[in-house]
């Protein structure tokens, strides 16, 4: 952790893993910013009265920074970020942290990723259009497929073995790295489409 | 850098759209100006594909700032084509299917008998089926088709009225359902149980339904166990369900749930209609002749040939569900009266150039709305391609909605913008909620558009 002791608007980037903890005096409350393995930048600077702890600090410096906190959909702190890569119809790769118990329609809509026409009946099963593919490894550890969404999947566009709709899949901790794409637009050398 | 013209004819649901969509761009004169004829599903989706924003929600493109939408237009006859064409670099035809095709059999015309486009308008809402007034006094209806219109045909001859009340079914259509005497609907096709036309999720709802029990014919059933194996997922899928509904023995719960119900329904094979067969006064409908067909061939290229039999089934309700059908929309735009499509190549109408064409008028009335969706999309590239190969001239200038218009307005056709349709979808929205339903529609254009220039 660096911290520059100065006016307000110092600025620190805690860039060390596990507990880097600043506790905020003025709000009386403690602000604990843990860290991950790799920070996001997020929105919103905190000024306070923050006491600070390092590993090597002989005693206890209070000093005034500003905190760099972290972007949580829900405005909490503390929540653990699960990374998920996704690829577009086009080949790109998004890559998003989100947090657990969202599905991943959720998270295409939410982070407003550029997949197209993803999740047009707004997750009621009632179409195919976030369907998703996923690598066996992940595909195998998910919750069983029920037969209202086989239905639907059925119907779906570029259908693969490690297939399931994007509106039916939450985000837990384990899938954390996990890839997921979307069929692939392939061209010929006509200039006409097909899929893979 | 698109500019899009959005405009929608006569209804002005998002559901209901034929018409012209056009977005427009607030840059200068020199962006390319197209207009979309039409605002369903593959007008809209055309439309997001074109703007090239991630846009999740038809509401979001009508807002868009390089979209503007103007219902209540009708093409070909408010406006003409080539007066788009005059005032767009592209036009591009996404109007749908607003006919449907016949029987072409004796006795169609009497009372009792509907086109489904007719009925589901009819429940839907549609202002021109408002005075349908469908006969349902009589026990048997029979429907010809067996795609998933005929099945939500099906559905709603035969849901709980309870079910039906919350969702936003119009109140006539409701209240008639609530007094109709229909207990049992035939759902009939020229082929067998492994061409059924419709998808596992409407099945499934049919075999689901509160307070009915599938009634069919074993014999009709015959050998399709043995095909199982050989079919692809969804189809096998299908195939089950459908045996087990037709053939199989229920279990204990289901069993009893089929022995309390008082409606039913099946599907017959292998039949055709030949005539709708009067009642005594000649004046409405009181049976159906079919002629019993065979199977020929084999796999996906299966065809049905009549053996010379012939079944009458007693009905007072006849529903046709053989398939919606385009209809030429203006003498400037080539069309293929067999295929009833726009004749074209990945989009781009042939033999004129500017002029491209996506959803049910560029492939026929079938697929679910991910293929309407794919491509609206396919489209939509291709007109993009052809901007950028310079196929397509977007180096005039253009004088896009404005000259539109200006023609509309010296013709006395008021156009409804979106934010004038967003007027009438909440003022619907209020009326449901009085009722406890999504939505109570307006049935006559009219008041809607009292509603919309309030």
């Amino acid at each position: 952790m660096v911290f520059t002791r100065g006016p307000l608007t110092t600025q620190f980037t805690i860039d060390t893993p596990q507990s880097n903890m600043a506790r905020c005096l003025h709000l009386g409350s403690f602000l604990f910013t843990k860290m991950v393995n790799t920070p996001r930048i997020s929105m919103g600077v905190k000024t306070c009265l923050i006491k600070t702890w390092t590993p090597h600090s002989q005693g206890k410096a209070i000093s005034i920074h500003s905190a760099i906190h972290y972007n949580s959909e829900n405005n909490s702190l503390s929540e653990e970020k699960v990374i998920i890569h996704f690829i577009n119809q086009d080949g790109i790769k998004t890559t998003t942290a989100v947090t657990e118990g969202q599905t991943l329609l959720d998270v295409v809509v939410n982070k407003n990723l550029d997949i197209r026409g993803f999740g047009a009946c707004e997750g009621t099963l009632a179409c195919s259009t976030c369907h998703l593919i996923f690598d066996k490894t992940f595909y195998e550890k998910m919750e069983p497929i029920v037969d209202e969404e086989m239905d639907m999947l059925d119907l779906a566009y570029g259908l693969t073995k490690t297939s399931r709709l994007g509106c039916q899949v939450t985000v837990q901790k384990w899938m954390d790295g996990m890839t997921v794409q979307v069929p692939q637009e392939v061209r010929d050398a006509v200039g006409s489409k097909g899929s893979q | 850098m698109l500019k899009l013209f959005l405009t929608s004819a006569r209804c002005v649901r998002i559901t209901r759209f034929h018409g012209v969509c056009g977005l427009a761009t607030s840059t200068p004169a020199s962006s390319p100006k197209v207009c979309i004829v039409g605002g369903g599903p593959a007008g809209f989706y055309t439309a997001q594909h074109l703007v090239k924003n991630v846009i999740n929600t038809f509401t979001q493109t009508a807002r868009h700032a390089r979209c503007s939408f103007h219902g209540n237009v009708r093409v070909g006859k408010d406006v003409t084509v080539e007066e788009l064409q005059e005032a767009y670099h592209a036009v591009v035809l996404s109007y749908g299917a607003e006919g449907n095709r016949t029987m072409g059999v004796p006795g169609e015309d009497l009372a009792g008998v509907y086109s489904a486009k007719d009925f589901v308008g009819w429940y839907n809402g549609l202002p021109r089926n408002r005075d349908l007034r469908p006969d349902l006094s009589c026990e048997t209806a029979v429907i010809l088709g067996q795609g998933n219109v005929a099945l939500d045909v099906a559905r709603m001859l035969l849901s709980p009225v309870d079910i039906l009340k919350k969702t936003d079914i119009t109140q006539h259509a409701l209240d008639a359902l609530a007094e109709s005497s229909v207990r049992r609907v035939l759902i009939v096709g020229r082929r067998g149980p492994l061409q059924v036309a419709c998808t596992i999720k409407e099945l499934r709802e049919m075999v689901n339904l509160p307070g009915t029990r599938p009634e069919m014919e074993v014999s009709e059933f015959e050998g399709i166990a043995e095909t199982l194996k050989a079919l692809a997922r969804p189809r096998k899928r299908l195939t089950e369900l459908l045996l087990k509904a037709a053939i199989e023995t229920p279990g204990k719960e289901e069993f009893e749930r089929w022995n309390r119900a008082e409606r039913a329904w099946g599907f017959r094979f292998l039949r055709r209609p030949l005539e709708v067969l009067p009642s005594t006064d000649l004046i409405r409908a009181a049976g159906i002749r079919l002629a019993v067909n065979r199977l020929e061939g084999d796999g996906e290229g299966v065809w049905a040939v009549a053996t010379g039999e012939v079944e009458d089934v007693e009905c007072g309700l006849v529903i046709s569900s053989i398939g919606y059908k385009s209809l030429p929309i203006d003498p400037a735009v080539p069309f293929d009266a067999r295929k009833a499509i726009i004749p074209n190549t990945m989009g781009r109408v042939q033999q004129t150039a500017g002029l491209y064409c996506s959803g049910w008028v560029k492939r026929g009335p079938t697929g679910v709305i991910a293929t309407t969706m794919n491509d609206s999309f396919d489209t939509a590239r291709t007109l993009l391609q052809d901007i950028g190969k310079g196929t397509l001239d977007v180096s005039t200038v253009k004088p896009g909605s404005q000259a539109v218009s200006a023609l509309l307005e010296k013709r006395g056709v008021k156009p409804v913008s979106f934010s004038d349709w967003e007027k009438i979808d909440s003022e619907e929205t209020r009326r449901g909620e009085t009722r406890g339903k999504p939505r109570e529609k307006m049935l006559d254009v009219g008041e809607m558009l009292q509603v919309a220039r309030a």
